[in-house]
């Protein structure tokens, strides 16, 4: 008799690039549009960016089944922490919480790749990096999902960050103004749709400074 | 003088000398290399004067594309060319030899090959490797017999249709040609019709990209369109541009001179003879 073998899979990959940049007193966090599975396209339009709290932003590819049950799980908490606390969270606690749910799940995880940029309490541009169960550091840039490994050197090229072992600790942020960081946003993304199948259609960006937020679209590549 | 160890394989074919060491690396748990597959979308019609055969123009290695604009419409012979599908390096030589050996059936019978000759050929390559060559055609020519257009698939199993469809895009391709296909098309709407297929792999498979290849056989002449449409430019360039100025740093430099370290003997008197 032969033996049989579990060959479902609880997890999915839909694909997908985010990516977030920190600046002295803004917040670039972009995504593409696509969502996919094997060689198809599931559909064109869905967006990988979750706003949590007025200065906090969540940008996440991966499973995006996943990702829903994460977001809404976050924002259920947020929901809790405000009636408590009568207050936005701000960014550095949305970031522990997050890594502290993700690690909840260790040994079942959320399969995804998770970007959290914002502002913090001085209003200064931060961007957190994480993996599927919870390790995170706080970052000037970061990129996480398909694409993350064509746009990640380039970004280490353009805006090459102080060790975070020096001391005294060096400030992470990178010297761009919003408009080039929204540049380099988009050039990178327009070179990662030439090479990686899973990134393309549309790339949503949202800024967010000292006035609020404000989002931006750009096409990409369809193919 | 002994005899080599090793000889070219007398009769031609491939080397299998390797099978058995990759067997037992596979079995130590040693990931073998990927190759480079043409994820794919081939298509191919016959229209009222002739054949039309169509393709997309990206390579991929798993999720990542390595060729932009890559040609996927191989030359067979004057009147017959062949659509590849699969891995690249398959489709590309089994076409070649294929073409070879057309070439010199002509010299041997001044006569222009046949479809069905090329048909033949391949499928009985094809069979003999017993799908191991992955190599998934869409053959089309004009030959004395008239319009012919076959699918040829990695086993040597062999179709002949109307018009046909091949790859991970054959489906997006194959629900355009069921639609809109009739017999006695004309060239124009011939050709737009093979670019719609295309264009409809290019954009809902995501192993197929980049450009349309066309490829018109008429009795007595090809049109080789090659990147008839380019429906996917870069969609951003930044107006400032871009450089990459990290110089290599020069952390240490020490040359150490050769003649130092060998010592020349300039008369040898070890060598007899």
């Amino acid at each position: 008799m032969t033996k049989h073998q579990a060959n479902w899979s609880p997890y999915d990959f839909n694909g997908g690039t985010c990516v977030a940049i920190a600046g002295a007193d803004y917040c670039v966090i972009a995504a593409d549009t696509r969502m996919s599975t094997g060689y198809s396209i599931l559909t064109r339009d869905y967006s990988k960016i979750c706003k949590l709290a007025d200065k906090c932003v969540m940008a996440s590819s991966g499973f995006q089944a996943d990702v829903r049950a994460l977001q809404k799980l976050l924002e259920a908490r947020h929901l809790t922490y405000q009636h408590q606390h009568n207050k936005q969270m701000t960014c550095p606690a949305m970031a522990q919480l997050l890594s502290n749910t993700l690690y909840y799940k260790r040994f079942f995880p959320y399969y995804s790749f998770n970007v959290l940029g914002g502002l913090d309490d001085k209003g200064k541009g931060c961007v957190f990096t994480y993996d599927a169960v919870g390790s995170y550091e706080r970052v000037g840039y970061s990129s996480q999902g398909s694409g993350a490994k064509l746009i990640m050197p380039f970004l280490d090229n353009q805006l090459k960050s102080p060790s975070p072992l020096l001391l005294p600790a060096q400030d992470a942020v990178t010297p761009l103004t919003e408009a080039e960081a929204v540049d380099l946003v988009k050039t990178a993304f327009a070179s990662a749709t030439e090479r990686d199948i899973y990134t393309g259609d549309k790339l949503e960006i949202v800024v967010l400074n000292a006035e609020g937020d404000r989002r931006e679209y750009m096409n990409l590549r369809k193919d | 003088m002994s005899k080599a160890t090793f000889d070219v394989p007398p009769k031609g074919g491939f080397s299998f000398d390797l099978c058995k060491r990759n067997d037992m690396l596979i079995k130590k748990g040693v990931q073998p290399p990927s190759f480079r597959k043409t994820g794919t979308t081939i298509v191919g019609l016959v229209f009222q004067d002739g054949v039309i055969l169509g393709a997309d123009t990206r390579a991929t290695e798993g999720p990542i594309v390595c060729d932009k604009n890559c040609e996927k419409i191989h030359y067979m012979a004057p009147n017959i060319y062949c659509c590849g599908a699969g891995t690249a390096a398959d489709t590309e030589s089994v076409t070649d030899m294929i073409s070879s050996q057309l070439k010199l059936h002509r010299y041997h019978t001044g006569r222009e090959s046949r479809v069905v000759t090329a048909l033949t050929l391949l499928k009985s390559h094809l069979f003999s490797y017993q799908g191991y060559v992955q190599a998934a055609l869409v053959l089309g020519g004009v030959d004395v017999t008239g319009p012919h257009l076959h699918t040829i698939y990695p086993h040597g199993s062999t179709d002949t249709l109307p018009f046909a469809t091949m790859g991970s895009g054959s489906l997006a391709a194959m629900s355009v040609f069921e639609s809109k296909y009739r017999e006695g098309l004309t060239r124009e709407e011939g050709i737009d019709m093979v670019s719609e297929a295309i264009c409809s792999g290019i954009f809902n498979d995501l192993g197929s990209g980049s450009n349309v290849d066309i490829c018109v056989i008429t009795k007595g002449n090809v049109e080789y369109l090659r990147n008839h449409k380019l429906p996917n430019p870069r969609t951003y360039i930044s107006a400032k541009g871009y450089s990459f100025p990290k110089p290599i740093e020069v952390l240490l430099t020490k040359v150490t001179p050769l003649r130092e370290k060998v010592e020349i003997i300039e008369k040898g008197d070890a060598m007899e003879e």
